[in-house]
């Protein structure tokens, strides 16, 4: 097997739910050794999220839990202990990356904050990300994915001009946060690698995700435009729009970008009379005109499936897609071809699907080898081999309770 | 603290990007890299895009490029002309990486390929940001965001229930997640790069993006083989018959606008939550009915939906008496699970960005204005993330690049300028 990019970069994962996992799970999946670390008084909320092997809850049986923790070492620690302080110490010693997803302060209190870190380690790379960030007014304010969402301006903007703010069906921002702390965390190897100095990095989930509405907030900023929910509506092409198709709940997005492209469409929908008529000429006609001519639109879609409406439209150069659900996107054939879903048999879940990363490499492709670990799976391995604590020693850590192994 | 270098101070970068990957070259040039946007004669597509700064659309106004080009030079070049593919294998020489987002295929047939490129200059990277990838039955399916957002599965969970599914009106939200793993995808490849000296070809898939940004709805159905959809405003806690799912309303209005709000019991943070809550709206004289409601006696499982309804629509009373700004000082004051549904306004007003000092105030001579822009998604005590520059206008640094670094008279360039190659 030849050598992988980060192998030798030794990670400790302090992370809390889904953004500093992440970021652990990227470098492990490009040879990192990363070791989780997790107590069973204090687990990763992740393992209580559904969904469940089997629909049953339990520490090894969450699905996200896997999903962000693949390829890593798991180990478990209980950090109000007094006699853990010479385990910190040896993994802070040990480690290139630390990466801190908890609230303000936890780690500090645990004498880890990155001063300390660094007195012990002095070219540790060490992060902690935030939904607020470590200072301001706002620090502590305790909330989940979907109050980022709102704070962050997409459940306002999610959703139809006569209806109401979205929720929406996922924590957004962390699923833009870990991308930027990975870039600072591979550029402070970089700089490292040049310099010898380790380096702090600090996040706030919201600023991060703020960096995906710029174009909104200059609008605001000059125009002093307030963006509003408009639906599948663009501010330009039409038609744009997710269209109905054959069967329940089944749906196809269309996206004219121009006139010659509405040219093709029309030829694939049959040339209609209505596609003639003068008042859809244009894309600003089409646009004055687009109630109109969407539920046109949906009358011709109804009658093919999604998948038949994407190839004719895509055969005749026009972008359209399936709507995919979970389903589809497990069976979507680009994404098979990638191999972007492998399976993995997770010893408390079985065989189930993974996430590789949205990007191969040509010369150091990832390996996706092992599945997330059951909490303290690698005690054995973490203490003895890494941490160099001999049989006795573990034993009675596992006695006295510093080594955590029931909840 | 000294100032120390930035992260990607030695790296030169060429972007011949369209929207779909701007972001990534943006991101490579804000850690500190020298990005060259090269753009077609004329200028780039994306800049006829809107919004537009005080809605004049003219290409250099468009708000959209504004947006994702910070930090990065601008010189016009025709890569289809020989003159042209000449000049771009010299700033190849200069460069260490290279992002484009074309149709597979396409800078393979200028003789501009990853192959290509590898024999001017052999550590070379190149970064293609597509939509499918450069390979597979999709590798030559068109998208724009919508289409992103639709085959990677994140329109399906948005929406509101019975309706269709909808992409985030904050577009463009695919082109975003493309040229962000765009930017990690880089940095892999910079990081071996700088341990090997050896390059490679980074491939990313803009579907593959979206997909990651899911969160469970693909683990959802692998172990439950149920899809999830949109729903609105509500979360859905599935419950076997008689009772049926319960619907929980999450998004809830306000005096003036909506706030999502976490009011549920039975766990920790949601009693102390729902506690605080029902204690405030007391100290006001509402919702007593609810003065006594022990929330350690939550039980979703056996709740009625009446019963649900009935304290949201006492929750909804109080809520209506309040600010957006009410709301969210008195979540963090108590600790309350609630937070505003943010407007562009509201985020450009929020208390908290300012405290941290997160804008960033770019010149903008041409237009004889500042302007407001977010600032850095991640920060490190030697401030190695800066905006450079606001983004170049068309050619803006034709002279920079042509005449004193690759050394073209004025005669050669007024030729190249007729030629329609720059």
């Amino acid at each position: 097997m030849m050598k992988q990019v980060f192998e030798g970069i030794k990670v400790v994962d302090f992370a809390w739910s889904a953004v500093g996992t992440q970021v652990g799970r990227e470098l492990a999946y490009h040879g990192a050794t990363v070791i989780r670390v997790e107590s069973h008084s204090r687990p990763c909320p992740l393992r209580s999220m559904a969904p469940f092997k089997d629909g049953i809850t339990g520490l090894d049986r969450a699905g996200v839990f896997a999903e962000f923790n693949a390829q890593k070492y798991g180990m478990t620690v209980d950090m109000t202990h007094p006699n853990s302080k010479e385990v910190a110490r040896r993994l802070v010693a040990w480690a290139d990356i630390i990466s801190d997803s908890m609230t303000p302060g936890t780690l500090a209190n645990f004498g880890l904050d990155y001063e300390s870190c660094r007195e012990i380690n002095p070219r540790i790379i060490y992060f902690s990300t935030t939904m607020q960030g470590q200072d301001g007014p706002h620090k502590d304010f305790q909330g989940f994915g979907h109050h980022a969402n709102a704070l962050f301006g997409v459940s306002q903007t999610t959703g139809w001009p006569d209806g109401e703010p979205n929720l929406c069906g996922t924590a957004y921002s962390d699923f833009i946060a870990p991308w930027y702390l990975l870039v600072a965390v591979i550029g402070a190897l970089l700089r490292r690698s040049k310099t010898g100095e380790g380096t702090y990095i600090e996040q706030s989930q919201l600023e991060a995700g703020l960096n995906f509405v710029v174009p909104h907030l200059l609008d605001y900023g000059v125009n002093n435009r307030i963006l509003e929910r408009m639906g599948n509506r663009d501010r330009e092409m039409a038609p744009h729009g997710i269209y109905p198709c054959e069967g329940a709940d089944r749906w196809v997005a269309i996206a004219v970008a121009d006139d010659a492209q509405w040219r093709s469409f029309c030829r694939v929908i049959g040339n209609p009379e209505w596609a003639g008529d003068p008042k859809f000429d244009t894309s600003s006609q089409r646009k004055a005109n687009e109630d109109v001519m969407d539920n046109l639109i949906c009358e011709w879609t109804r009658n093919y499936t999604q998948e038949q409406v994407m190839k004719m439209m895509q055969e005749a150069g026009v972008a359209a897609g399936v709507v995919e659900t979970g389903e589809d996107l497990l069976n979507d054939p680009q994404m098979k071809y990638r191999g972007h879903f492998p399976v993995l048999n997770h010893h408390g879940i079985g065989p189930h699907s993974y996430h590789a990363p949205a990007y191969k490499l040509s010369k150091t492709p990832c390996q996706i080898t092992r599945p997330a670990p059951c909490i303290g799976e690698h005690n054995e391995y973490v203490y003895n081999e890494i941490l160099g604590f001999s049989g006795d020693e573990i034993a009675d850590m596992i006695a006295e309770g510093v080594i955590t192994t029931e909840s | 603290m000294a100032e120390q270098e930035s992260f990607l101070g030695d790296y030169r970068v060429l972007d011949l990007t369209d929207e779909k990957g701007h972001l990534c070259g943006k991101v490579l040039g804000d850690f500190g890299a020298d990005v060259i946007k090269i753009e077609r004669p004329g200028g780039d597509p994306a800049r006829n895009r809107g919004p537009f700064y005080k809605d004049v659309a003219d290409p250099e106004k468009s708000l959209l490029w504004f947006a994702f080009n910070t930090s990065k030079k601008g010189i016009t070049l025709d890569i289809e002309s020989h003159d042209g593919q000449e000049i771009f294998k010299r700033l190849v020489k200069t460069a260490d990486l290279v992002i484009e987002s074309f149709e597979p295929g396409y800078l393979d047939r200028l003789g501009l390929g990853y192959a290509d490129l590898e024999k001017i200059k052999p550590d070379i990277i190149l970064t293609s940001i597509t939509p499918f990838g450069q390979t597979g039955p999709h590798a030559h399916y068109k998208a724009t965001d919508i289409v992103g957002v639709a085959m990677g599965g994140l329109a399906r969970i948005l929406g509101d229930l019975g309706r269709a599914p909808v992409r985030m009106s904050c577009e463009p939200q695919a082109y975003c997640q493309a040229g962000i793993h765009g930017a990690v995808g880089s940095m892999v490849a910079i990081y071996h790069r700088a341990l090997t000296g050896e390059g490679q070809h980074v491939d990313v898939s803009m579907q593959e993006a979206v997909e990651l940004s899911l969160m469970n709805a693909v683990e959802v159905f692998d172990l439950m083989k149920v899809n999830l959809i949109g729903m609105g405003q509500f979360l859905i806690s599935p419950r076997p018959q008689p009772l049926g799912p319960l619907f929980l309303r999450f998004v809830l209005p306000c005096k003036d606008g909506h706030a999502v709000l976490y009011f549920v019991g039975g766990m920790k943070v949601g009693i102390h939550s729902s506690t605080e809550l029902i204690r405030w709206a007391n100290e006001e004289g509402m919702a007593l009915e609810l003065k006594d409601y022990d929330f350690n006696q939550w039980d979703g499982s056996t709740m009625l939906q009446e019963d649900y309804d009935g304290y949201i629509a006492l929750i909804r009373d109080f809520l209506m008496t309040k600010t957006k700004e009410d709301l969210l000082e008195e979540a963090v004051k108590r600790g309350i699970m609630m937070a505003p549904c943010a407007t562009m306004a509201d985020i450009m007003e929020n208390r908290q960005l300012e405290a941290r000092d997160f804008w960033e105030k770019v010149d903008h001579p041409e237009l004889g204005d500042v302007i407001t822009y977010p600032g850095a998604p991640v920060r490190s005590g030697d401030t190695p993330w800066k905006m450079q520059c606001r983004a170049p206008l068309i050619g803006e640094h034709n002279d920079e690049i042509y005449k004193n670094e690759l050394g073209f008279t004025n005669e050669e360039i007024s030729t190249m300028k007729s030629r329609n190659t720059i």
